[in-house]
């Protein structure tokens, strides 16, 4: 596999949403607008890419029987240091974002590419792997967070397009389950033609 | 790339160094974002409370007073002062009614009880209904009402407030935490 397949398999062919399915939790919670679910994406990519150049530097040095445990504290490390980081020097995004960071190291994505990915490749591979897939996740995020934030409170990019409220039910959890399933069934019907 | 060993001291020894390594790093970055959280938290206030109250040309920071609620604690009261005169008290006020956590509100009250403006210094709503509240068109709707003749309950428990669609529970709160902040500085005595 190429750098640049390696890079790309994040957005379609292993989607972490869409394909894998991993880390719908925090999916549907944060994805009622286009705003909080690129935010969401993008703080996930920074830690993911932390995570995965670390634990692909350290695998060498991490006994197999105790790799999961030595993941989690490096993952959720990096989870407060940019909690951190945020709150210390970008406020404004902290306050729209700041109660789903804490939620990125529940997230699976991460310790899945760490297992499945990063401790069997090289850094310069896991790198990419974790650039890719973090930004697949975005686009997945904003994907879904824009057809929910159309729908469900008739606004785009927090610019209100109609009046009254939209179908509410989109804001809320049940929505997120139905726009989560029809993406995944429209992206298998676009693989298989 | 040779795998490390399962044996007992190996693994008591990575996880050791790991987990060594990874709060030398958190302390590191605790120490450095100390000072910014902080300034960062206090520049949030002042803003919100520069929001709720008319121009001031004291510190309300510095003349901050406490006043007892009659349910155990206390709300921090900022005087908005001009020229020695007082103009409204920003009121850091909460409530324990929201639907996901505390909600905690800075209210503005003149001095003789109407309510200025409010600002939502935290809250943990749910994301597109509760947070609302934050928005002028939720929010807009208590300023330059005097509690004392708007009552603070939405329609559906027969008050004037009109609820936010499908988060009456936040609403609720709302009211709540802003009823709290009346009833202290009424019972202070300060209006």
């Amino acid at each position: 596999m190429t750098q640049l397949q390696n890079f790309t398999k994040g957005f379609f062919k292993e989607n972490p949403i869409l394909v894998l399915v991993l880390g719908t939790c925090p999916t549907l919670a944060t994805s009622t607008s286009v705003l909080n679910g690129m935010g969401m994406g993008i703080a996930t990519t920074f830690v993911l890419i932390g995570s995965n150049v670390a634990i692909s530097l350290l695998s060498g040095v991490i006994p197999d029987k105790v790799r999961i445990p030595a993941f989690v504290v490096i993952i959720a490390s990096f989870v407060t240091i940019v909690d951190l980081l945020m709150q210390a020097f970008t406020p404004s995004l902290y306050e729209t974002l700041g109660i789903f960071i804490p939620l990125i190291v529940v997230n699976c994505i991460i310790l899945g590419r760490a297992e499945a990915y990063a401790s069997k490749n090289s850094v310069l591979s896991s790198f990419i792997d974790g650039v890719g897939m973090g930004l697949g996740f975005t686009m997945a995020l904003g994907i879904l967070g824009a057809f929910r934030e159309i729908v469900g409170s008739g606004a785009i990019f927090g610019h209100k397009f109609m009046q009254g409220d939209g179908v509410l039910v989109f804001i809320l959890a049940p929505g997120a389950f139905w726009a989560l399933g029809y993406l995944i069934a429209l992206i298998n019907r676009m693989k298989k033609t | 790339m040779a795998k490390t060993e399962s044996t007992f001291k190996n693994m008591v020894l990575s996880l050791t160094l790991i987990s060594l390594g990874a709060s030398a790093s958190l302390g590191f970055v605790y120490v450095m974002t100390k000072a910014p959280i902080e300034a960062s938290i206090l520049n949030k206030k002042l803003n919100a409370i520069r929001q709720v109250v008319p121009e001031f040309t004291n510190n309300p920071n510095e003349e901050m007073f406490r006043l007892p609620t009659g349910e155990g604690d206390s709300l921090d009261i900022y005087p908005a002062k001009k020229e020695g005169e007082i103009i409204g008290y920003a009121i850091d006020t909460y409530t324990k009614e929201g639907f996901a956590g505390n909600i905690r509100l800075i209210a503005g009250f003149r001095p003789d009880g109407t309510i200025i403006n409010i600002s939502v210094l935290e809250q943990k709503e749910t994301p597109g209904l509760g947070t609302k509240m934050t928005e002028p068109g939720f929010r807009d709707q208590f300023n330059n009402k005097n509690p004392s003749e708007f009552m603070l309950k939405v329609k559906k428990d027969g008050g004037p407030v009109d609820a936010i669609t499908a988060a009456t529970i936040s609403s609720r709160a709302f009211c709540d935490a802003l009823q709290r902040a009346y009833n202290t500085i009424q019972k202070g005595g300060l209006i």
